[in-house]
């Protein structure tokens, strides 16, 4: 029975079970929250949404609400300061946005971790290695990719540019634009150095092994050093703990610096077009929202589980069972439960739906069961 | 067999020749060339299986996956904005976005100007860089008509020689900024076969670099 039940759940729901229970395992604890938040709370914060569309309404007592479209903004802002305590919670939550290139609002389920608190190196590795390993109760084929804000920070501000152009550059280490970064730097009157810098950033990408030592090369040693140190005593302690192959160094993963500090990370599954987890350490939206304390964490986007091409169902049950006015209710239960009994799900019914498809066609005649049509 | 690698080229001339520089880095795909209605064309011994789809489609097509890789134009990349790794200018295709008027024209900044284009983000972008008050009329076509009737005071589109302009009393009054084709891969299938395409970027690379 336990079988069967577990074979009806669609993959994200078997994906949110093994999430928690991972999560669980961490100590964890999972935080239940409401469906509402006042739009206050994301107005103030528009930007670190995915999405600046919000489904709002007028509660009673006036106030205007909105349909949470986050929920780490929720967690923070209900956080409690205590001196060097830690809170580690983990969600699974429907949140409500417009999803990215798309037109309309969607109701997308979230499963969640994030640590607040007084974050040291290890909250850093541990939510890491929660990261990698939530991927891998998704899928096999996966790849976690790990950048760091910090170290994107020291690169850009050495290159002593204006705003709009350190924007501009950050855009093309997202998109991987080597081209468009060389004229930038050639417009700005970048350094031969800073270029060379920036060109790394854009090109070095992989495995930690090969890539940690070109960063060491090229990258300034004044300005990139200790977060160099940092990145790799993390992957060093994680690494371990990870499949071989899975976890990569990617600058292309770039989080607002306004909320995102240090470590930030985005995973992908062989067969999904976009990343399905994101997450990283945002001590700086814990400043900009009144906290003392710092927080890492991350969130899993289950609904693009869907996009993985698992076989459409052939049949909407394996056996239909037909029956009568005259039969009653005693005689139709007792053939369900006996047809039922090998773990077949059986759907009784007067006369069989129109585009219901079943493997076996049964119909009760008094007592008995009889087999009308079966599929081969 | 090896790992296949689905690309999206943009039907027309344009495609074409983006073809035939991959079949110069070494992923030909024969079939294409057959006059037929096929929609595939697959070389299983390259790994590579090519389609041709609408150019302003491409960026889907390999924003959502359906293709690992593809050729777009960047003004199809700066308006729809996908979220896509540019890894390379191609050097071909290319021509500029400007803004456009009957000749003659002035703005005198007095009032709002109005900006036919298809291109409306663009549009909005460059103008909202100099502050300047825009009423967009989002066309589809046709857009060096709005003007001529009155319907703008601009266009902002795609110039490439400048003849239709001109034979339409129209002028180029400012270049918005270049354009040409780029190679756009999607972001997780670049994590899944990132040495293929890489061997793709290099093959392409060698040619754009002899172009330039």
């Amino acid at each position: 029975m336990k079988d069967l039940q577990l074979t009806c759940l669609r993959e994200d729901e078997k994906a949110t079970l093994r999430l928690r229970a991972l999560l669980a395992r961490y100590g964890y604890r999972p935080y239940r929250m409401s469906k509402f938040e006042e739009y206050d709370l994301y107005v103030r914060n528009k930007s670190f949404l995915l999405s600046d569309h919000i489904i709002t309404f007028t509660d009673t007592d006036g106030k205007l609400m909105a349909l949470k479209p986050d929920v780490t903004l929720s967690i923070v802002k209900n956080s409690k300061e205590s001196e060097g305590g830690l809170e580690k919670v983990f969600y699974n939550e429907n949140v409500y946005r417009v999803s990215r290139g798309g037109e309309a609002f969607r109701e997308i389920m979230q499963v969640g971790a994030e640590c607040i608190g007084e974050i040291d190196e290890y909250c850093l590795c541990e939510v890491l290695l929660l990261a990698a390993k939530s991927m891998e109760t998704l899928s096999d084929s996966f790849v976690l990719d790990l950048s760091h804000m910090g170290l994107l920070t020291a690169v850009l501000d050495g290159l002593g540019l204006t705003d709009a152009a350190r924007a501009e550059l950050l855009g093309c280490i997202g998109d991987k634009n080597l081209h468009t970064a060389r004229e930038i730097c050639r417009r700005e009157g970048v350094s031969p150095e800073g270029e060379a810098a920036l060109e790394l950033l854009i090109t070095s990408y992989g495995e930690p092994s090969r890539v940690l030592p070109l960063l060491r090369k090229g990258l300034p040693k004044a300005s990139c050093g200790a977060l160099l140190d940092q990145l790799e005593r993390i992957l060093a302690a994680v690494a371990p703990s990870i499949p071989e192959g899975r976890l990569h160094v990617d600058f292309s993963v770039i989080h607002d610096r306004r909320y995102y500090n240090g470590l930030v990370f985005k995973g992908f599954i062989e067969g999904i077009p976009t990343g399905i987890l994101s997450g990283g350490q945002y001590d700086a939206l814990m400043q900009r929202m009144g906290k003392r304390a710092g927080g890492v964490g991350f969130a899993v986007y289950l609904d693009l589980l869907e996009e993985l091409s698992s076989p459409r169902a052939e049949y909407d049950a394996d056996a239909v069972l037909l029956y009568g006015e005259e039969d009653d209710a005693a005689r139709v239960s007792a053939a369900v439960e006996r047809l039922s009994a090998d773990g077949k799900s059986v759907c009784a019914q007067k006369s069989l739906q129109s585009g219901y498809r079943c493997r076996e066609l049964w119909r009760l005649q008094g007592e008995e069961v009889i087999l009308l049509e079966a599929d081969a | 067999m090896k790992q296949m690698l689905n690309i999206a080229l943009p039907k027309g001339r344009l495609g074409e020749k983006v073809y035939a520089m991959f079949e110069k880095a070494g992923f030909p795909c024969p079939s294409i060339k057959e006059n037929n209605r096929k929609l595939i064309f697959e070389n299983e011994e390259v790994g590579v299986r090519y389609f041709w789809v609408k150019p302003s489609d491409v960026a889907i097509y390999v924003e959502r996956g359906a293709a690992d890789i593809g050729v777009a134009g960047k003004d199809i990349l700066l308006e729809y904005e996908p979220d896509v790794y540019e890894l390379l200018d191609l050097h071909v295709g290319v021509c500029r976005m400007a803004v456009a008027a009957r000749e003659g024209f002035r703005d005198d900044g007095a009032r709002t100007l109005k900006v036919a284009t298809k291109f409306s983000r663009i549009a909005k972008a460059h103008y909202a860089a100099r502050g300047r008050d825009i009423d967009v009329i989002h066309l589809n076509g046709s857009i060096e008509l709005a003007p001529i009737l009155g319907l703008s005071d601009v266009i902002v589109d795609i110039v490439e020689t400048g003849t239709t302009l001109k034979e339409n009393h129209l002028a180029v009054v400012e270049t918005v900024l270049p354009i040409s084709a780029r190679l756009i891969a999607n972001k997780s299938g670049f994590k899944f076969k990132s040495e293929r395409i890489e061997e793709i970027v290099r093959g392409l690379a060698m040619q754009t670099e002899e172009q330039a």
